[in-house]
């Protein structure tokens, strides 16, 4: 479905300082700095499949969305996406995706939301039939009945961007762009729109390509990440198993009757109170079933649990051990 | 046409939004053009002719040059503050759009509370066909709505090239405000009463002339060449090499991104 | 006295960090100069006898207008001011040791000087150097000179607080634009920056040299090209200053006006 082999793209940022003059000596001549945005990306994306693209701010992931949704053009490599190259047929190419940005709003302010519709409807020519299905299919899912006809300047963030997502699917796109589609957004909205993401893959095989720094998003929705740092594509495969290979430590919650406890090496305390304490276990070196036995050895284990890190942590190391 | 129309009724119904707003910047806006107006006046009482023009001769001219210029205001906005678009990436969405980009681009914004302005000019009109003595034929009409058009698209092609360089640098580019408000300031009179050197660039650098000053020797009847009256159709084809460098800076957006 | 003076300062450096839009301004306003002198060039042409002053002194009246435009023209208004009203942060503002009008009227003279101080000595040198009929004369004598800085300066501080007064109409009305583009349009109108005032018909120009927006750039610009001589001076500055005066008194009152609007309104 989606094709993306050796992609490269060198910005080259001028160094002038600001200035009418200098702008327009740098008409003729300029002095560059060269920065690769995207150095040698390849990957193959399957239709229906959720990916989550992750990296730091500057690593690329805009400039690949960018180059996938047709509005930036590589200096090299490749790029097909349903068989079209986005960049050299870009009118055919933006007709089969939605593109969600977070922080920028594709609805017109001061009109009822269902008015950006319609305009959406006639720029894309949806036929009428397809557009009510969609438009009566999104309307239920995404809970939005009541707050069309309101103009969009007096809804609230969630609200708005249930709406905006609403406005991308209306061409029955097949490939979904999102851009943080949580972010500023409360509990009750964020798993709204995480949920109805679900929904619209399992039932219309959208695939979904999601930039996030909330990794409650990746964990809830895709199955695998790709992660990308200063233009390079750094590993790419399923959650669970970045979880396995880049942590090796496990958390221990205990609360306990008794006195001093005596640790082994690999494990340490994060936090020593009377009767409650939190241990990591470094997973290399002693079991969790181990380490629970030297614990009740010395006192007397009321209540325990055992946690994995959380996505953050695990991105965080990821972070650490790329120097990104 | 049908989606044109579209984007209109929102611009419509946004403008609505906001009634008394709307009404307030309209009639300000005719307001200013009223007092451009008594300048004149004054300057007509004081001197009765320029260069041989008569003050409803020049009535004429200002409320040509006016009407085109409000036009291309009120329907090239979108061009006119390209600058934002560009600043705040509402281009990109532009691109992600299955339409011609000039076409999204000229109907994403219009400043229909320009409004006061046209009124305005269409009043100085009004005044001045009534008094200059100018036989109205079908041939003199035809002039002066050639001349209104052909003025549109030329402040029309001056906004885009305006947005084309904003794709290369944000800087500096009020120095276009010369060649728009400009020339709808300046444009009030015939360009020939400014001397030979500017005449020869409203001519041959930016053709103001050609639907300005020379289809207004036909309409005042100092010329009778039919020719002068097609020249607004002329004057169109510099859309030509506007079109060209707007094209020429969406490649270098989408090259750059930026 | 202090506080406000390190507020000009702050404000007037982050001014003159602009300089590309200062050198673009520089070449439109060196542009509409000259078209306009021409535009007048023609009207002397067709009737040098109706030419109500010299035309010297009109070329000198239309450059340094154009040099200290940013000085003087209604339409430059300080948006963070607007903003600051329109989005009801001014709040903030009444909460901090300092008193609205002053910080404001400091703040729209550093605004409108930034933007001045970079402009007017291009336009100015280069203007000195033009063949004539073009070329702006330096003024008669020192005595003028004087009198011409004294009247610039005065008619500044005049239009500084006139545009507090449309800073305070926007207190009360939320869509301001409108009344402030009629505002604009009146004040360059009678302040003659679309056709200098000894343009208008004797009898109007007789009523409008004793309106306010006549002793804002008028008199400066004519007493520098030698259109207003001896002891007419003195009377044009006093009137300058008691207009001044009673601008800057009344936007006072207003303000304070204004001030209770907002408390008893919760901002």
């Amino acid at each position: 479905m989606i094709q993306v082999e050796h992609i490269s793209k060198t910005f080259k940022v001028s160094r002038r300082s600001a200035g009418f003059l200098e702008a327009f000596k740098a008409l003729f001549h300029r002095e560059y700095e060269c920065v690769k945005a995207l150095d040698d990306i390849s990957f193959n994306i399957d239709e229906g499949e959720m990916v989550g693209y992750i990296g730091p701010n500057g690593a690329g992931k805009s400039s690949t969305i960018k180059v996938l949704s047709g509005i930036l053009t590589p200096d090299s490599g490749s790029c097909h996406i349903n068989g079209r190259i986005p960049w050299k047929e870009r009118t055919a190419h933006v007709k089969d995706i939605g593109v969600v940005f977070g922080q920028r709003s594709q609805l017109w302010w001061d009109v009822p939301v269902v008015d950006s519709f319609l305009l959406l409807r006639d720029i894309y020519k949806i036929p009428d039939k397809l557009y009510q299905n969609n438009l009566d299919e999104l309307v239920n899912l995404l809970d939005i009945e009541q707050i069309i006809r309101t103009p969009t300047r007096q809804l609230s963030l969630g609200q708005r961007m249930r709406c905006e997502i609403a406005a991308s699917l209306l061409h029955s796109p097949k490939i979904l762009f999102l851009d943080e589609p949580t972010i500023g957004l409360d509990a009750v909205s964020k798993i709204a729109v995480r949920d109805f993401i679900l929904e619209l893959n399992r039932n219309h095989k959208t695939t979904v390509i999601l930039t996030t720094h909330d990794m409650q998003d990746i964990e809830y929705l895709t199955k695998r990440i790709i992660l990308i740092g200063k233009g390079k594509i750094l590993m790419d495969g399923s959650l669970e198993n970045i979880r396995k290979e880049y942590t090796d430590t496990k958390r221990l919650t205990i609360d306990f009757i008794g006195e001093d406890i005596q640790l082994v090496e690999g494990m340490k305390f994060i936090l020593q109170e009377k009767n409650h304490g939190v241990i990591d276990i470094d997973s290399k070196m002693l079991t969790v079933s181990d380490a629970i036995s030297i614990l009740s050895s010395q006192v007397k284990l009321n209540d325990i649990s055992v946690t994995g890190p959380s996505v953050d942590e695990v991105v965080a190391q990821l972070y650490q051990k790329y120097h990104i | 046409m049908k989606l044109y129309r579209r984007f209109f009724m929102i611009h419509l119904k946004s403008a609505f939004q906001y009634k008394i707003s709307f009404l307030l910047i309209s009639i300000g806006q005719f307001f200013t053009a009223f007092m451009v107006f008594v300048g004149v006046k004054f300057m007509f009482d004081r001197f009765h002719t320029v260069k041989g023009y008569t003050y409803s001769e020049v009535l004429l001219c200002f409320s040509i040059v006016l009407m085109a210029f409000t036009l291309a205001e009120m329907f090239v906005r979108g061009f006119d503050t390209f600058s934002h678009i560009i600043a705040n990436g509402e281009f990109d969405r532009v691109l992600l759009r299955p339409r011609n980009e000039i076409f999204l681009v000229l109907a994403g914004k219009m400043e229909l509370s320009r409004v006061g302005r046209l009124l305005q000019s269409i009043i100085i009109l009004a005044y001045g066909i009534n008094t200059c003595e100018i036989i109205w034929s079908w041939d003199k009409i035809v002039t002066l709505i050639l001349m209104i058009c052909g003025g549109t698209v030329i402040f029309a092609c001056l906004f885009i090239i305006f947005a084309a360089l904003c794709f290369f640098t944000l800087e500096g580019l009020e120095f276009m405000n010369v060649f728009t408000d400009g020339a709808r300031e300046h444009g009030k009179y015939p360009f020939d009463i400014y001397g030979k050197k500017i005449f020869k660039f409203c001519t041959y650098i930016i053709p103001y002339t050609l639907f300005q000053y020379y289809p207004f020797l036909y309409l005042t009847g100092r010329e009778d060449n039919k020719l002068y009256m097609l020249l607004p159709i002329v004057a169109s084809l510099f859309a030509i090499p506007s079109i060209m460098l707007w094209k020429f800076g969406v490649r270098h957006y989408k090259s750059t991104g930026s | 006295m202090k506080k406000y003076m390190s507020l000009l300062r702050m404000r007037f450096i982050s001014g003159i960090q602009y300089r590309s839009a200062a050198l673009a301004g520089i070449v439109t306003q060196y542009v509409w100069g000259f078209m306009l002198i021409l535009g007048f060039k023609a009207f002397y042409d067709a009737d040098a006898s109706a030419f109500p002053m010299s035309f010297d002194a009109l070329v000198s009246y239309i450059w340094l207008n154009q040099a200290f435009l940013a000085m003087f023209m209604p339409w430059i208004t300080d948006t963070d001011i607007l903003e600051s009203i329109r989005d009801g942060s001014v709040a903030y503002e009444l909460c901090r040791p300092v008193q609205l009008y002053p910080m404001w009227f400091y703040k729209s003279m550093a605004n409108r000087l930034s933007r001045a101080v970079l402009r007017c000595f291009p336009i100015i040198i280069a203007a000195l150097f033009l063949p004539r009929p073009f070329k702006l004369l330096a003024p008669s004598d020192f005595g003028a000179l004087s009198a011409f800085l004294l009247s610039l300066f005065i008619g500044f501080l005049l239009v500084v607080a006139f545009g507090m007064i449309t800073y305070i109409i926007t207190f009360y009305t939320l869509s301001s634009n409108g009344i402030r583009i009629v505002i604009i349009g009146t004040v360059e109108f009678f302040a003659g920056s679309i056709i200098p005032l000894p343009f208008f018909p004797e009898n109007i120009r007789k009523i409008v040299e004793l309106l306010p927006f006549a002793s804002m750039q008028n008199v400066a610009l004519r007493i520098y090209s030698g259109d207003i001589i001896g002891i007419e001076i003195i009377f044009r500055i006093v009137l300058q200053l008691f207009w001044f005066i009673a601008i800057y008194l009344i936007g006072n009152y207003l303000m304070r006006k204004a001030m209770r609007h907002v408390v008893i309104q919760g901002g």
